[in-house]
C-alpha cells in the first residue's frame, strides 16, 4: 500500500522525519521489522521550478486561434507573459506555472527536461502553465483528463501567487509503497500502519476525533434493509445524507488520495475512499434517488442475474455464490467488490446512502477471483477488516459529507446486522517465548513489546495475558504473539546456534545411493545430465511409453497446449532437447535424464510415480580429432548399447539379455532391443524411428529408456571376490560363416553351453559381410579363452573342448568354419 | 723391436682407430680383441719373452687390453646415445596440437546445487527424503495445502497458482507436503526429525525469463524438543556460507507463510562481509523463506506442539543457480542446450 509519511504523521505523537536519509533508514527498519518495501518515492521526483500563479489577463494570440497570451502573477514584482493552448484558462484562476529553468517530467517521454523561454508564433512565453500529467502525475491518479486542460486550484485551497506548487500539491511527500503479506490486513489502513510504525519507533498513536451532527429527518424513514443470511454480512448498516452538493474535493483530500495512488473523483466518492484508506474499512455510496425501491436487500445472486459494474463491464453473476446488494429486485452492486453504474453518485446527486459493512471474506475472495475483479475493497474484505471500526468509519464518512458536501445527515444508522467480534485473549510465558526463539527475555521485556504495539495485557507471575485488538485479525494464537515479540526484538539480534540433542545419522538409503550412482556412471560414460519439462503434449507423453494403454495424468486447466500432460517417458523430452541443440548447430549430443514418469490411476487417486533413466546419442561420439585413424565416427546402435551395457554392469545387474524387437512404434524396427534381466523387463535401447528424426532433419538418434525401479530390483549389490589365477590362459579363435539371420547371442549361447568347464570368456572380435561371401551369409569371428584355476591347462584338453564346440555349432547351425 | 714396443704401438694405433670418425666399433672389437685379433696375435709372442720379464710384459698387455676395452665400451655407449638422440629427434611432435580427450558428462547445474545442499545437510545429520512415496510430485490438495495450514479459501492460496488434475489431486506447488508426510511417520523416541526434501514443483505460470511453470525446491525441517529460531538462523547461515562462501552473511526479515509462525524471508549478502563493511553498503539478495513450524501443522500431523517445536525452510536451487552463476533466464535450465550444460564442469570443489 502506498503510504504517505506526511499523512501518517497526523496520527503519530512524534512525527517521522521526512528527509531522504531518515526515510531511507525508516524503509530499512520497516523491511527488517515489518513488511517488504516495494519502493519509496515522491510524485515530484527531481522536478523543481513550479509555483502557484494567478491569471491576470487572457488575450487572443494574433497568429493562432488555439493559443492565447496571458499575463501571470507569480508573486514576483512584474507579471510574466505566458502563451498557452490550454482550453480552460481564465482570468482569476490560480494555476501552476513551470518557470523558465524549471525541471519537469515530459508527459510523453517520461524524461526530465529543462524549460526555457520560447517564442510561440512570434510571441514570447516565459514558462508554461501545466496540467498535473505534465508534472509527473500518472493518468490513473490525476483528477482530470489531460485533454481538459491545465490544473486550476479551488477557491478554498488557500494558495497564494508565488507559493511552491510542489509543496501545495503534496508532491514532495515521501511515499513508502509497502508490499503486504496476506496476513497484514491491518496495514491496508493508515491507522493500522501508524500502530505498526509507532511500535517500531516507540511512538504512541492518536486516532482522529470527529463530530457528527444529525438532522431531524430519520434515515429509517428513507431506507430499510433486509439480509437473507447473516453469514453474508456480519455487520451491515446504512446512513442517509440529504441535500448534498457533489463537487471536487478540497486540495487536502485530493493530495491524500493521489499520494495513495487513487484518483480523486468527487467529494462523495473521495470521502468513502479516504475512510477506506484511513480505517481500512471499505464504504460505498449510492445515489438514493436512483434506487427503484428503498428496501435494500443483501442476498446471494439469482440465476441469470447480471449487472453493470462501475468499470462499465456487464457482469453475469454466479447464482448463489456472489453477494449482491439489491434494491427491490434490481441488483445494485457486487457486494464488497465493486459498485454498480445504475446507482452511481454523479454531479446531479442530491441524496445519498452510505453503506458500512463487513462481508464474508471467503465469498468475497471467490467473487473477486471468478470475476477477475480485484478491487481495493475486495482486497480488504478478503483479508479481514477491523470489526470495531466499521460503524465508526461510516459515521465519520457521514460527518465529512456534512462538512465537505454541505449534506444533512439523517438521524440514525439503519443497522441490519451487528455481530460482535469474539474477544481474543492469549496467554504467554517468557519460558515459552525463549523456548521457541532461543532468546533469554524476561516477562518485563516481553511486556514492553506489547506496550510498543499498544496491546493491553495483564501480568500474572510468569504469565502475560494479552488482549488482541480488533485491528489485528492476524493474531489468534500464541505463536502469533511470539512472532510479534521476535520482530520487535529484531531477527538481527537472535543468537546463532545449531540444533543440539540426540545425534542423528545423515545417511542416504541404498536406493538413494543407487540413483546417485546411476547418474555418476552415465556421466563417466560421457553423457551430460539433462532436466526437461515433465509437462508435455499428450502425444509426447506417450511417445516411448512402456505401455501406451496406460492412462495419462492430464491437467484440468492447463496454461498452454504444449504443457497439458505429465510424461510417461523421458526419451521424448530428450528428443526435444536434441531438436533444440541441432537447431542451434550443436550436432554431437550425449544426454541422459533421470526422473519420474506418471501413470494415472482412478480419479482422485494419486498416480503411480516411477523413476526412469533415459539417454540419447547422436552425431559423433567423440569430438572429432585431427589424428588419422582416430577420427570421430558417427554413433551407431552399438555405441548406445555399450552405454547401457556398461551402466548395467557398473550398477550390478547380472544376466542381462537383449532381444530384437519391432514392437516400439517410434523406434527403428530393425535396430531396437528389449532389455531383460532374467525374465524381468528393464527397458529398451535402439535407434529412434527415422520417421521422427527425419521430420526434424536430424542425423540418426540412438536412445535408451530404463525403468529404474526394475533395474535396481535386479542389482546384486554384493561383490564376490575371486583370487586371480596363477596359471596361464589359452585362447582359440574361430571364424564362422553363418546365415545372416543367425544372431550372435544364439551362437554365443551354444558356445557357452558346450565349451567345457575351462571356458572363461567368449569375445566377438570380427563381423564381416560383403563381396567375398555368398549372399545371405555373414562371417563372425570369436576368441574363446580357457583357464584352469587349479593347474596349468593341458593343450590337448583345450583342443578337444574346442573341437567339441565347433562340432556342436556345426550341428546346430547351417555354418561353415572358415 | 720388442714386444713391449709392439704393444705400445698397438695401443696407440687402436686409440686413434677407435676415435676416428668412421670407426665401426663392433668390427674394431673383433679386429683388436677377438680370438684372431691383433692383440691376441701379439700376445702369442709372450712365449718368447724371458721368464723374468713376463710379468711386466703381461701387465703392459693387460693395460692395452683394458684401455682398448674401456674405450670401445665408452665409444659404443656414445654411439648408442647418438642413435637414440637421432631417433628422439625424428620422433619430435608438435605438443601444442590438441590431445585426444575422453568425454566426461556433468551433472546438470541444478543437480550440482542440490548435491551441494544435500552434502551439507548430510554432514549435519539430516535425512534426504526424495522418494516417490514420501515426496510425490503429484500431491493431494490435503497434503499440499490443507495440512500446510492453507484451507480451501485461504487468501495465501493466491500466492501459488496451481495445476489441478482433479479437485483433490494436483501438481505440488511446493515441497512442503513432504514435511507432513515425514512428520506423521517420524518416531520421536529416536530423536528429532531432521530432513531435507529436494524435488520438482509446479506453478501455473507463464514461462518467461524469471518465471517457470516447473522449478525445484529443497525443503528442510527440524522438529524436536527445544528446537529454536536461533537454531534456524544458525542452520541457514551455515548452508548459505557453504553455497556462497564463508564470508557471506544472512539477514532475516518478517514474512508470511501459512505453515510457519513466525515466518521470515532470508537474504544473503551479495558480497563478502568483513568487519570493515558498513551495514548500509551490504547488498542483500532474497534467497529463501523459512520459519518456525506452525502449531496447526504439527497438530495436524499428530505432533504435540506443546512438547515439540521445529523450523522449516525452502531453498530454491533455480534461483540459487541464477544468482551464483549470473544466469539471467530461468528457461535455460530446461532447454538442455549442450553449450549451456557443459560449462558447469568443475568437479571436486
Amino acid at each position: 500500500m502506498k503510504t504517505s509519511l506526511a499523512w501518517l504523521n497526523e496520527y503519530l505523537d512524534e512525527p517521522l522525519a521526512l528527509d531522504e536519509v531518515a526515510v531511507n533508514q525508516l524503509a530499512e527498519q520497516v523491511a527488517r521489522t515489518s513488511v517488504e518495501i516495494d519502493s519509496y518515492t515522491t510524485i515530484a521526483r527531481q522536478q523543481d521550478g513550479l509555483v502557484v500563479a494567478k491569471v491576470l489577463s487572457v488575450n487572443p494570440h494574433p497568429d493562432s486561434d488555439h493559443m492565447v497570451i496571458t499575463q501571470i502573477d507569480a508573486g514576483e514584482s512584474e507579471p510574466i507573459q505566458i502563451v498557452t493552448g490550454a482550453p480552460n484558462v481564465a482570468v482569476g484562476q490560480f494555476v501552476i506555472l513551470a518557470k523558465v529553468g524549471a525541471h519537469i517530467i515530459n508527459h510523453d517521454s517520461g524524461e526530465l527536461v529543462t524549460l526555457s523561454a520560447v517564442s510561440l508564433r512570434g510571441q514570447m512565453s516565459y514558462g508554461m502553465l501545466v496540467a498535473l500529467q505534465e508534472i509527473g502525475f500518472d493518468n490513473k491518479i490525476a483528477p482530470k483528463d489531460f485533454e481538459s486542460g491545465i490544473y486550476v486550484f479551488g477557491p478554498d485551497d488557500g494558495v497564494q501567487p508565488g507559493d511552491d506548487a510542489i509543496a501545495a500539491l503534496g508532491m514532495n511527500e515521501p511515499v513508502l509503497d509497502t508490499d503486504l503479506t496476506p496476513n497484514r490486513s491491518d496495514m491496508l489502513s493508515m491507522i493500522g500502519t501508524a500502530y505498526e510504525f509507532g511500535a517500531m519507533r516507540h511512538v504512541k498513536v492518536q486516532e482522529l476525533d470527529f463530530e457528527l451532527v444529525e438532522y431531524e429527518t430519520t434515515a429509517d424513514s428513507q431506507v430499510s434493509i433486509q439480509i437473507d443470511d447473516p453469514s453474508l454480512a456480519p455487520k451491515y448498516a446504512l446512513r442517509v445524507v440529504n441535500q448534498v452538493t457533489v463537487q471536487d474535493s478540497p486540495l487536502w483530500l485530493q493530495k491524500k488520495l493521489w499520494n495513495a495512488g487513487m484518483r480523486p473523483i468527487n467529494n462523495i466518492v473521495d470521502i468513502t475512499n479516504y475512510m477506506m484508506l484511513m480505517y481500512g474499512q471499505p464504504l460505498h455510496a449510492f445515489d438514493l434517488d436512483k434506487l427503484s425501491h428503498k428496501d435494500i436487500h443483501v442476498r446471494r445472486a439469482n440465476e441469470n442475474e447480471s449487472l453493470v459494474t462501475l468499470d462499465g463491464q456487464n457482469r453475469t453473476l454466479r447464482a448463489e455464490k456472489d453477494i449482491v446488494i439489491a434494491s427491490g429486485q434490481d441488483g445494485l452492486m457486487l457486494a464488497g467488490v465493486m459498485g454498480g453504474i445504475s446507482s452511481e453518485v454523479d454531479t446531479n446527486t442530491k441524496n445519498i446512502v452510505i453503506e458500512g459493512a463487513i462481508f464474508n471474506p471467503s465469498l468475497i475472495r471467490a467473487t473477486a477471483r471468478r470475476h477477475n475483479l480485484h478491487s481495493e475493497a475486495s482486497a480488504r474484505f478478503e483479508r479481514g477488516v477491523n470489526w470495531d471500526n466499521t460503524f465508526t468509519a461510516l459515521d465519520h464518512a457521514a460527518s465529512l459529507v456534512d462538512n465537505l458536501a454541505n449534506g444533512q445527515v439523517a438521524r440514525g444508522r439503519v443497522e441490519a446486522s451487528n455481530q460482535q467480534r469474539e474477544a481474543i485473549h492469549i496467554s504467554l510465558t517468557a519460558k515459552r517465548v525463549n523456548q521457541i526463539l532461543g532468546t533469554s527475555l524476561d516477562v518485563t521485556a516481553i511486556a514492553g513489546y506489547f506496550d510498543q504495539l499498544a496491546f493491553t495485557y495483564q501480568i500474572n507471575g510468569d504469565q502475560i495475558l494479552v488482549d488482541v485488538p480488533a485491528r489485528r485479525p492476524d493474531i489468534s494464537i500464541e505463536a502469533d504473539l511470539i512472532e510479534e515479540v521476535a520482530r520487535l526484538f529484531g531477527y538481527d539480534n537472535l543468537p546463532l546456534t545449531l540444533p543440539y540433542g540426540p545425534t542423528t545419522p545423515g545417511k542416504l538409503s541404498l536406493l538413494q545411493r543407487q540413483i546417485r550412482g546411476t547418474r555418476r556412471i552415465l556421466e563417466s560414460l560421457g553423457l551430460n545430465q539433462a532436466i526437461s519439462y515433465v509437462l508435455t503434449t499428450p502425444n509426447k507423453a506417450q511417445l516411448f511409453a512402456e505401455n501406451s494403454t496406460d492412462n495419462v495424468v492430464t491437467l484440468d486447466y492447463p496454461m498452454s497446449s504444449d504443457r497439458t500432460t505429465a510424461r510417461q517417458n523421458l526419451l521424448a523430452g530428450l528428443l526435444d532437447d536434441v531438436v533444440y541443440n541441432a537447431a542451434h548447430a550443436v550436432h554431437d549430443i550425449a544426454l541422459y535424464e533421470q526422473g519420474r514418469v506418471f501413470i494415472a490411476k482412478q480419479n482422485d487417486q494419486q498416480p503411480a510415480e516411477i523413476e526412469h533413466v533415459a539417454g540419447v546419442l547422436t552425431g559423433n561420439r567423440f569430438a572429432s580429432t585431427w589424428q588419422k585413424g582416430k577420427q570421430a565416427q558417427a554413433v551407431d546402435f552399438y555405441d548406445i548399447k555399450g552405454v547401457v551395457e556398461s551402466y548395467l554392469k557398473q550398477i550390478g545387474v547380472n544376466d542381462v539379455s537383449y532381444r530384437a524387437t519391432n514392437r516400439h512404434l517410434n523406434m527403428h524396427p530393425g535396430q531396437t532391443a528389449d532389455i531383460y534381466s532374467g525374465t524381468q523387463y528393464l527397458g529398451f535401447v535402439g535407434q529412434i524411428h527415422p520417421r521422427l528424426t527425419k521430420a526434424q532433419k536430424l542425423a540418426p538418434v540412438f536412445g535408451f529408456e530404463l525403468n529404474l525401479f526394475a533395474v535396481l530390483q535386479n542389482v546384486h549389490s554384493s561383490v564376490s571376490y575371486e583370487p586371480i589365477s596363477r596359471f596361464p590362459q589359452m585362447s582359440r579363435d574361430m571364424a564362422l560363416l553363418v546365415d545372416s539371420q543367425v544372431t550372435s547371442a544364439e551362437i554365443e549361447h551354444v558356445i557357452r553351453e558346450f565349451a567345457g568347464q575351462h571356458l572363461v570368456d567368449v569375445t566377438l572380435f570380427d563381423e564381416y559381410t560383403g563381396d567375398n561371401l555368398p549372399e545371405n551369409k555373414k562371417s563372425l569371428a570369436y576368441t574363446l579363452t580357457y583357464q584352469n584355476n587349479n593347474e596349468t591347462l593341458v593343450e590337448a584338453e583345450v583342443n578337444a573342448d574346442f573341437e567339441h564346440v565347433i562340432s556342436k555349432l556345426q550341428s546346430q547351425f547351417n555354418l561353415t568354419i572358415r | 723391436m720388442s714386444l713391449i714396443d709392439d704393444l705400445k704401438q698397438l695401443k696407440q694405433s687402436a686409440v686413434s682407430r677407435i676415435n676416428s670418425q668412421d670407426a665401426d666399433i663392433e668390427q674394431l672389437r673383433v679386429k683388436l680383441l677377438g680370438k684372431k685379433g691383433e692383440l691376441t696375435a701379439l700376445l702369442k709372442g709372450m712365449k718368447d719373452v724371458a721368464a723374468e720379464n713376463r710379468k711386466a710384459v703381461g701387465e703392459i698387455g693387460n693395460d692395452v687390453r683394458q684401455t682398448i676395452t674401456e674405450l670401445l665400451t665408452e665409444k659404443k655407449a656414445a654411439e648408442a646415445e647418438a642413435a637414440l638422440s637421432k631417433q628422439l629427434e625424428a620422433e619430435t611432435i608438435d605438443v601444442t596440437m590438441p590431445g585426444a580427450q575422453s568425454p566426461i558428462g556433468q551433472p546438470h547445474v541444478l543437480q550440482q546445487i542440490i548435491d551441494e545442499i544435500e552434502q551439507h545437510f548430510l554432514g549435519l545429520g539430516f535425512q534426504v527424503i526424495d522418494d516417490t512415496v514420501d515426496s510425490p510430485e503429484v500431491e493431494t490438495d490435503e497434503y499440499n495445502f490443507e495440512r500446510e495450514n492453507l484451507p480451501k479459501d485461504h487468501p495465501a492460496r493466491d500466492m501459488q497458482d496451481t495445476f489441478y488434475i482433479t479437485p483433490e489431486i494436483l501438481l505440488r506447488t511446493q515441497t512442503s507436503p513432504v514435511q507432513s508426510r515425514s512428520l506423521e511417520k517420524h518416531d520421536f523416541s529416536k530423536g528429532p526429525l531432521k530432513m531435507i526434501a529436494p524435488g520438482k514443483v509446479y506453478r501455473r505460470d507463464t514461462d518467461d525469463a524469471t518465471h517457470s511453470h516447473q522449478f525445484h525446491q529443497v525443503e528442510g525441517m527440524v522438529v524436536g524438543e527445544n528446537i529454536t529460531m536461533a537454531d534456524l538462523k544458525g542452520t541457514l547461515l551455515s548452508v548459505m556460507q557453504e553455497l556462497f562462501g564463508e564470508k557471506h552473511q544472512i539477514r532475516m526479515r518478517p514474512s508470511y507463510f501459512p505453515f510457519t509462525e513466525p515466518s521470515v524471508e532470508v537474504d544473503v549478502s551479495w558480497d563478502e562481509v568483513t568487519p570493515d563493511t558498513k551495514p548500509e553498503d551490504i547488498k542483500w539478495i532474497e534467497v529463501l523463506g523459512a520459519g518456525m513450524t506452525h502449531p496447526n501443522v504439527l497438530r495436524m500431523d499428530g505432533v504435540d506442539p506443546e512438547k515439540y517445536s521445529g523450523f522449516a525452510f525452502g531453498l530454491g536451487p533455480d534461483r540459487l543457480a541464477m544468482l551464483k552463476y549470473g544466469v539471467d533466464d530461468i528457461r535455460q535450465f530446461y532447454l538442455n542446450d549442450v553449450r549451456f550444460l557443459s560449462q558447469f564442469n568443475r568437479k571436486g570443489n
